[in-house]
């Protein structure tokens, strides 16, 4: 209990994935925006994170090693991925309308999402139990919600900034994601 | 230039369409991997042989993959090509395996290789499709060598692994630590922005001193005064 605790306090906030391991920065820089849309995203995030590292652990550990063939692991996580993505937007528009209406524009984008595909390899390569790498999921998400809902509130605040005019756009995204990347540094006193 | 020649795809990717500083894509590995200038290259180069590999390769497929299935089968053929370089990788250069780490694999997610596939080399032949690879992994790769470069003087004194700053120099740990990263970046592509901002108004500059100067220029019969007015004939 005690290490699960430390995985997930470890995933969620100190190597949060976004600010210390850059996983999933395209998504984070680009729907962060406003908060309700950084909010849905981060949802689908939790939804699918978890799920996948769940379904990678199980078919590494069942498959892949009990046949020899872990030097797949790339192509077989990622088609996983994109097959379990597809499923979940199915499963969700058949059975939750309400859900998927909340999550459906961004199910599709969390494939080419790196956080998904870099919790699976992480959880490979710490050499995680099922439990622990579904653990490792859930909070690697937790963390990345975290990011990007604190991303979308400063960016909404900062609209009615005045900002230099080469730091217009991106930039300016930029060294907000720096400043709380030191701020999450401070994180690292816990472990 | 002509489109889609080798040369105009080259200088696409490059310049015009940089994917870091530009288009502001696969911007993972970027700030991930470019703690110093060296890694920098390695991700660089090992991104552009696989992002040329996989627009030939889809290419040439492009006339046998039914719409519907594009996505996936992309995905397919990027995740063979990254794991085949991996491998390579392990085998012959295994310092910079070690360095890059899982990045390595993610490279099958960054968006530069699906995109290009996506918007360019599903649609066009091979050899236009092999250079647009090339011109945007060398983007890629040039923009990698300039944050590493910056990252790596700042934040550990050396460059490419030699000792440049003098020895009374405390290297600022920061930047190659995360927040460093995104901080570089930041200021680098504000500077862009800065040129090209000074650019455009160089050009708006000019383009006034030429119609003062045609104002003012004795040349009565030129054509370009008559369609001013001309109006002292």
């Amino acid at each position: 209990m005690k290490e699960l605790l430390i995985i997930s306090v470890g995933a969620a906030l100190v190597n949060n994935v976004v600010l210390s391991q850059f996983l999933g920065l395209c998504s984070f820089l680009g729907v962060s925006k406003k908060m309700e849309t950084a909010a849905g995203m981060g949802g689908a995030v939790i939804f699918v994170l978890t799920l996948s590292s769940f379904c990678t652990s199980l078919i590494y550990k069942f498959i892949l090693v009990k046949t020899g063939m872990e030097y797949l692991q790339t192509i077989v996580f990622i088609m996983v991925i994109a097959a379990l993505v597809q499923l979940v937007e199915m499963f969700l528009k058949k059975k939750s309308p309400a859900l998927h209406k909340a999550l459906g524009v961004y199910l599709p984008l969390i494939t080419t999402n790196c956080a998904v595909l870099g919790v699976a390899i992480i959880n490979v390569q710490k050499d995680y139990s099922i439990l622990e790498g579904t653990v490792n999921g859930f909070a690697s998400a937790v963390g990345y919600t975290i990011a990007i809902i604190l991303m979308a509130g400063l960016r909404e605040k900062m609209e009615y900034n005045d900002v230099p005019k080469s730091f217009q756009g991106m930039p300016i995204v930029l060294l907000t994601a720096m400043l709380m990347s030191i701020a999450f540094f401070g994180f690292h006193g816990i472990i | 230039m002509r489109p889609n020649t080798p040369t105009e795809r080259l200088y696409n990717g490059i310049v015009k369409e940089n994917p870091i500083f530009v288009m502001m894509i696969g911007i993972c590995p970027t700030l991930a991997v470019t703690t110093s200038a060296i890694n920098g290259i390695g991700m660089g180069l090992t991104t552009t042989v696989i992002l040329a590999a996989s627009n030939v390769l889809i290419s040439m497929l492009r006339k046998v993959i039914p719409d519907s299935v594009r996505m996936p089968a992309y995905i397919g053929v990027i995740a063979t090509l990254v794991t085949i370089v991996e491998f390579l990788l392990k085998a012959y250069l295994p310092s910079l395996n070690t360095a890059l780490g899982i990045y390595i694999p993610l490279i099958v997610v960054n968006c530069i290789i699906m995109g290009r596939a996506e918007s360019y080399a599903g649609k066009y032949p091979v050899v236009p499709s092999f250079f647009d690879g090339l011109g945007m992994g060398i983007g890629f790769t040039i923009g990698l060598f300039c944050i590493g470069t910056v990252r790596e003087v700042i934040g550990s004194g050396t460059f490419l692994g030699l000792h440049i700053m003098p020895s009374s120099y405390e290297p600022v740990t920061m930047f190659i630590m995360a927040p460093g990263a995104f901080f570089v970046l930041a200021l680098l592509v504000a500077l862009l922005n800065k040129i090209r901002d000074h650019k455009l108004s160089g050009v708006n500059a000019s383009n006034k001193s030429e119609n003062y100067g045609c104002a003012s220029c004795g040349n009565t019969k030129c054509p370009s005064r008559k369609n001013q007015g001309g109006d002292n004939q």
